[in-house]
C-alpha cells in the first residue's frame, strides 16, 4: 500500500459545505477562481497558507450540508491530499471519491494532533503521528476501484471505450 | 414681463417677487428626497465633513430603499443599514422594500408648487403634480439637509404644447422617446421642459409621470406641467392638498416652443447606447431578445401593467426569455393583485417581483448576460446598463415590450393576435 | 425477518431482496439538476464519453437558485442549460416555475416507490410521497444520465414515531427541528428516517415535505412517509397494491427508534449557527431582529403562507423590520394569490418575490451584514450561509416566523 506524509491543518465538528466554499463563489468560472474563498467564513486565511501535501484533519460530520461538488475540487485543488475526519456527512463522502479525494475516517487522531504537526498515513492501514499509530479501516472494493481509476469520470471514460 | 412655471417656483422658494434665466437664487428645498443608490455616502460625509452635523428640518426628508431589494451582497446589506440605522435614530421618514423611490414620492409627498429635491437623476418626475424637482448629488443634498437652503440656477424653459390625442396602441412612452429623439440627449440640457396644451388634458397622471420622469434623459433640470383638474383630483385621492398652484403666464418668454399633434406619435424604440437613438418599432422588427423588463418609475404603474397583462393574456412568454414584470410600489403591487393582473403575467410564465428598481439599475435583479439583448420599459440604455458590458439594451412601451416577450424578439403589439 | 420502507423500495428496483448494508445497483426512475449545477453536468457528461441520455423522459432541469440572475455571469448557467436540453432532447425543462424540490413532486415527476436523485442536498424532500431520493454531486449525476443507474449502499433505518395532536402553535417544522436537535447534525449519517405515527397520518403531504426536506440536516440519506390517501390524492394517481405494500414491516429491523407525543412539542428554533443548535422560542423570546424570511423548498408552500398570514392579518410588521415572502413555486403564488393569502401578506408590510431559492441559497434574496438578525424558515443556518460570518440565523415555523415579524422580536405565535 502506498504511504503519504504531510502537514496537519485542524479543523473542528461539522464543517459545513458553506463553510468549505460560500454558495457567493459558486457561480466563479473555475475552481481555481473559487479555492481563494475556500473555508472563508470559518478561518479566511487558510486557503493562502494551505500547501501542496498538506492534510486537513477535523472532527465529525465533515462536508454536511449541500451536494456542491466544489467542495472536495476546492480542498483537492489547494493541494490537500487527504482528509483525515471523524465522520463524513454522506454526499460530500461521494464526491469525494468521484473525484478522486481520499477520505478516511478515524475518530481519535483529531483529539491528540496539533496544527502543523507532521502526520504519516499508510493508506488503507493505519496513521502515524509522533510515534503512535491509529488504524484505518479500509474503504470497500466498488470505491477503490473508482479512486484507482482516478476517479468516476475516468472511470465512465473506461466504460465507453475512451481509455 | 410674464414668468413660467419653473420661475413662479423658484421666486416662491427663494422668497422674492420675480426670477428670470440665469439668476443665482438661494432658495429653501421644500422636501428632499434619497435613496439607497447614495445615501450611505451622503451619511458619511454628515458624519465626517461637518462640524457639528444637525439635520434643518427633519419633516422634509424623504428616505427610500429602492435600488437593491431584497439585498444582494453584503455590502449592500452593510449600506441599507446604515441609512435605516440613521433613519431610526433621526426619526426620517423611512420607506425599505414598499417601492421605487419616485412612485413613493408620487404616491406620498409631492404637492403641486414644491420645490424638491432628490439624490437621484429622475425625480424630475415630480413635475407631473406642478412640482419642480431635480436630481442633485450628495453634496448638494447634505447641505440642503444640513441648512434646509440650496442655490439654484434659474433653467430656461422649453415647452411643449401637445394637441390632438394618442392613437390606440401608442402611449407616453412612446411620446417622450420620440421627444428625446427629436432634440436629443441633451436637448434641454441645464433647461426646464414644459407640458401644456389641450393634449395634456387628455393623459392620465400615470402618462404624466412617463413623460416627466424621462425629461432627464434629454438633459433637463426639471419637467413640469400645470396642475390641472386631473392632478389635483391625484392629489385629493392620496389626501393631500397642493401648496400651490401655478401657471406659466400668457406672455411667459420660452426659450423654445415645440407644436406636437399626439396623433402623429407611433411607437418607438430607443436603440442601444443612448435613450435618443430612437426609431420607429418597426425598424427593430425581429432583433433576438432575451430578456424583457416591465417596470421602473417610468413605466411600472398600474396602467402599465394593466396594457401589459391585456395584451398576455392568453399567450404565453417565449420560453428562452425571462419576462420580469415588476409593480413600481407596493400600492400598485396590491392593486395589481386584486385586478388579476399579476396572475395574468403568472399563468403566461413571467417572473413577478416585489417593487423595486430591478434590472433599471441593473445591478441586482435579472440582470442580463455578455452579449444578451433586453427589451426595457426602464429610463436608460446605456452600455452595461442592465448587467454585462457588452449587452445590449432597447427601451419602449408596455405594449412593444410585452409583445416582444411573447414573440421572443423585437415587435409590437399589433403583431400580437 | 421483515423489511423496512427503504429495504422495500430498492427490494423492487433490483428485483431481489435487499437488506441493510448491501450494496446495489439501482435503476433510476428520475433526476433532477438544478441551474447551479447543470454547466457541470454538462462538462462531465461529456468528458465521460457519452453522447446521449439513457432516457430524457426521465430527467428533469429547473432554474431556481438563480432566478432571477443577480450576477452577470449567472446568466451562463441558463445557457448552459439550454445548450444541453436541446442537444439531448430533454422536455422537462422549468426556467422560472419555483423551486427545484417543490416543482418535482408538484408536477408529478415523482410517485410513491420511486428511486430518484438530484444534484442538491435537500432532495430528501420527495420521501414525503413515499420515494427514495438523495443529493448527489454533479460527477455522480452525469454518470446516471449516461448510464440510468447508481450504486447504493443499503441504509439502515431509524423509525421516528409521532402521536398525538399538535398544539396551535406547533407545525411540522417544529418536529422536524426537535429531531434534529436530539439526533445531531450528524445523527443520521447514511441512515434513513423513516416517520409513523398518528400525528404524521393526519398530516399534509406538504407538511410531511418539510420534514422531510430536513431529514439531510441530520445527515440522513433519505427520508421516508408510508403513501397513504392523502398521498394519493396529492400525486392525482390511486395506488396499486404494491405501492401500499411499501409500509414498513411490523417486524422490520431498526437501528434505533424515537417516539414524540406531539401534544409535548413546543415552537422551537434552530440558533445560529448549526442546524442541530435548537431551543425553545421562549428561551429566545425578545431577542430583537431585523428581518424575516418566509420561503424556501422547506417552508414555501402554501399551507406555509396561509399560516403567516393567519398571524400577520390585520397586522402590520414591525417597523424598521424587513419581511420577505419567497412563494416555493409559480402554482404557490397562484393559489397564494387567489385565495387572498398574498394580499394579506403584502397589506402587513412583506416583500413578495417571484418563486425561487431566494434568500436559502445566500446569493441574493435578502442578503444580511454583520450584526443583524434574521428569524427563516429555510433549511440552514451555516455561518455566512446569508451574508458575513456575523449575520445571526435562527430557524423556525411560518408561524414562529409571522410572529416574530409583527413583533420585531423573537417571539411564539
Amino acid at each position: 500500500m502506498d504511504s503519504l506524509k504531510g502537514n496537519v491543518w485542524l479543523l473542528g465538528d461539522d464543517i459545513d459545505t458553506d463553510i468549505i466554499i460560500p454558495t457567493e463563489y459558486l457561480a466563479l468560472k473555475t475552481v481555481d477562481d473559487m479555492k481563494p474563498y475556500a473555508f472563508s467564513p470559518l478561518r479566511p486565511e487558510l486557503a493562502e497558507k494551505i500547501k501542496e501535501g498538506d492534510i486537513l484533519v477535523a472532527g465529525k460530520n465533515f462536508g454536511c450540508g449541500s451536494s456542491r461538488e466544489q467542495a472536495p475540487e476546492i480542498i483537492k485543488a489547494l493541494g490537500i491530499k487527504c482528509v483525515i475526519a471523524k465522520s463524513f456527512a454522506r454526499i460530500f463522502f461521494r464526491n469525494s471519491i468521484n473525484n478522486g479525494l481520499l477520505l478516511i475516517e478515524q475518530d481519535s487522531l483529531c483529539d491528540q494532533v496539533e496544527e502543523g504537526d507532521e502526520i504519516t498515513v499508510a493508506i488503507g492501514d493505519y496513521i502515524s503521528h509522533k510515534g503512535k499509530t491509529y488504524p484505518i479501516v479500509p474503504l470497500p472494493d466498488n470505491l477503490l476501484e473508482i479512486i484507482n481509476a482516478g476517479g468516476l469520470v475516468n472511470a465512465m471514460r473506461r466504460r465507453n471505450g475512451l481509455v | 414681463m410674464g414668468m413660467t412655471m419653473a420661475e413662479k417656483i423658484i421666486a416662491a422658494a427663494a422668497g422674492v417677487e420675480s426670477v428670470k434665466p440665469g439668476d443665482i437664487h438661494t432658495v429653501e428645498v421644500d422636501r428632499l428626497m434619497s435613496n439607497d443608490g447614495t445615501t450611505h455616502l451622503t451619511i458619511d460625509m454628515f458624519h465626517n465633513n461637518i462640524k457639528n452635523p444637525k439635520i434643518a428640518d427633519v419633516s422634509k426628508l424623504v428616505w427610500v430603499v429602492d435600488h437593491n431589494v431584497p439585498s444582494d451582497s453584503p455590502k449592500t446589506a452593510a449600506s441599507h443599514k446604515k441609512m435605516r440605522d440613521f433613519a431610526k435614530k433621526h426619526g426620517i421618514t423611512f420607506y425599505e422594500g414598499k417601492g421605487v423611490c419616485h412612485q413613493i414620492m408620487m404616491e406620498h409627498h409631492v404637492r403641486p408648487g414644491e420645490l424638491i429635491f432628490g439624490a437621484d437623476s429622475h425625480t424630475c418626475a415630480y413635475g407631473a403634480l406642478g412640482a419642480f424637482g431635480t436630481g442633485v448629488g450628495c453634496t448638494d443634498y447634505l447641505y440642503a439637509m444640513v441648512t434646509g437652503k440650496s442655490w439654484v440656477l434659474v433653467p430656461e424653459t422649453l415647452r411643449f404644447n401637445l394637441s390632438g390625442s394618442l392613437p390606440k396602441g401608442v402611449y407616453a412612452r412612446d411620446l417622450i422617446l420620440t421627444i428625446i429623439g427629436q432634440i436629443g440627449a441633451n436637448g434641454a440640457n441645464y433647461k426646464a421642459m414644459e407640458f401644456g396644451g389641450e393634449g395634456l388634458a387628455a393623459l392620465t397622471m400615470s402618462d404624466r409621470i412617463a413623460i416627466c420622469n424621462l425629461c432627464v434623459e434629454a438633459g433637463a433640470k426639471t419637467a413640469l406641467m400645470e396642475a390641472d383638474d386631473t392632478a389635483l383630483a391625484y392629489l385629493k385621492e392620496h389626501g393631500r392638498e397642493p401648496k400651490h398652484v401655478f401657471s406659466s403666464d400668457a406672455d411667459a418668454v420660452f426659450a423654445k416652443e415645440y407644436d406636437i399633434d399626439l396623433s402623429f406619435i407611433k411607437p418607438v424604440v430607443a436603440k442601444p447606447h443612448f435613450v435618443d437613438q430612437v426609431v420607429d418599432a418597426k425598424e427593430c422588427a425581429g432583433i433576438k431578445i432575451d430578456e424583457a423588463f416591465l417596470g421602473s418609475c417610468n413605466n411600472g404603474r398600474l396602467e402599465d401593467l394593466r396594457v401589459g397583462a391585456e395584451i398576455l393574456k392568453g399567450h404565453k412568454v417565449h420560453p428562452l426569455v425571462r419576462f420580469l414584470v415588476v409593480p413600481a410600489s407596493n400600492t400598485v403591487y396590491r392593486q395589481a393583485l386584486e385586478e388579476g393582473l399579476l396572475d395574468i403575467f403568472m399563468e403566461a410564465g413571467a417572473i413577478v417581483m416585489n417593487a423595486n428598481c430591478s434590472v433599471c439599475w441593473g445591478s441586482c435583479q435579472g440582470v442580463i448576460g455578455e452579449g444578451e439583448t433586453l427589451i426595457s420599459t426602464g429610463t436608460r440604455n446605456f452600455k452595461g446598463r442592465a448587467g454585462h458590458a457588452d449587452s445590449y439594451v432597447y427601451l419602449a412601451s408596455a405594449a412593444t415590450v410585452t409583445a416582444s416577450a411573447i414573440q421572443g424578439e423585437i415587435t409590437t403589439a399589433d403583431r400580437i393576435s | 425477518m421483515g423489511a423496512t420502507m427503504i429495504e422495500k423500495i430498492i427490494s423492487n428496483n433490483v428485483g431481489k431482496e435487499a437488506k441493510a448494508g448491501d450494496i446495489v445497483t439501482v435503476s433510476v426512475d428520475r433526476v433532477m439538476i438544478h441551474d447551479i449545477f447543470i454547466p457541470f453536468v454538462a462538462e462531465k457528461f461529456e468528458e465521460m464519453g457519452f453522447t446521449e441520455l439513457w432516457d430524457p423522459d426521465k430527467v428533469v432541469l429547473i432554474y431556481d437558485h438563480l432566478i432571477p440572475a443577480s450576477q452577470v455571469d449567472d446568466t451562463r448557467h441558463f445557457n448552459a442549460g439550454n445548450a444541453f436540453a436541446q442537444k439531448y432532447g430533454m422536455k422537462h425543462v422549468h426556467r422560472s416555475d419555483g423551486i427545484c424540490h417543490q416543482l418535482m413532486t408538484e408536477a408529478g415527476y415523482v410517485k410513491p416507490g420511486n428511486i430518484v436523485f438530484g444534484t442538491d442536498s435537500h432532495t430528501t424532500t420527495y420521501g414525503c410521497v413515499g420515494a427514495f431520493s438523495s443529493g448527489i454531486g454533479y460527477t455522480e449525476m452525469a454518470s446516471i444520465l449516461g448510464t440510468g443507474t447508481m450504486w447504493v449502499k443499503v441504509p439502515e433505518t431509524i423509525k421516528v414515531s409521532i402521536h398525538g395532536r399538535l398544539p396551535e402553535n406547533v407545525m411540522s417544522k417544529d418536529i422536524i427541528l426537535k429531531l434534529i436537535g436530539d439526533l445531531g447534525a450528524d445523527g443520521a449519517t447514511y441512515q434513513a428516517l423513516e416517520f409513523c405515527g398518528d400525528t404524521v397520518e393526519q398530516m399534509s403531504v406538504a407538511s410531511r415535505m418539510t420534514m422531510a426536506n430536513m431529514a439531510i440536516e441530520a445527515g440522513a440519506k433519505c427520508a421516508l412517509f408510508m403513501p397513504d390517501e392523502k398521498t394519493a390524492e396529492y400525486c392525482e394517481m390511486t395506488l396499486t397494491d404494491k405501492e401500499r405494500s411499501l409500509r414498513a414491516d411490523e417486524d422490520a429491523a431498526y437501528v434505533r427508534k424515537i417516539t414524540y407525543q406531539a401534544e409535548e412539542l413546543v415552537p422551537v428554533l434552530a440558533c445560529p449557527s448549526q442546524v442541530d443548535n435548537i431551543k425553545p422560542v421562549k428561551e429566545l423570546a425578545k431577542t430583537e431582529i431585523d428581518q424575516v424570511f418566509i420561503g424556501s423548498c422547506t417552508n414555501g408552500r402554501l399551507e406555509d403562507l396561509m399560516a403567516a398570514a393567519e398571524v400577520l392579518k390585520g397586522k402590520k410588521v414591525a417597523p424598521f423590520v424587513k419581511l420577505i415572502v419567497t412563494p416555493a413555486s409559480r402554482s404557490i403564488y397562484r393559489q397564494a394569490a387567489a385565495n387572498g393569502t398574498l394580499a394579506i401578506l403584502a397589506e402587513a408590510g412583506a416583500m413578495i418575490t417571484h418563486p425561487g431559492c431566494g434568500l436559502c441559497c445566500g446569493r441574493a434574496g435578502g442578503i444580511l451584514t454583520d450584526g443583524e438578525r434574521v428569524v427563516a424558515t429555510n433549511n440552514r443556518n451555516f455561518l455566512g450561509r446569508m451574508g458575513t460570518s456575523k449575520v445571526e440565523i435562527f430557524l423556525a415555523s411560518p408561524k414562529t416566523a409571522a410572529a416574530c415579524a409583527v413583533a420585531g422580536k423573537i417571539t411564539e405565535a
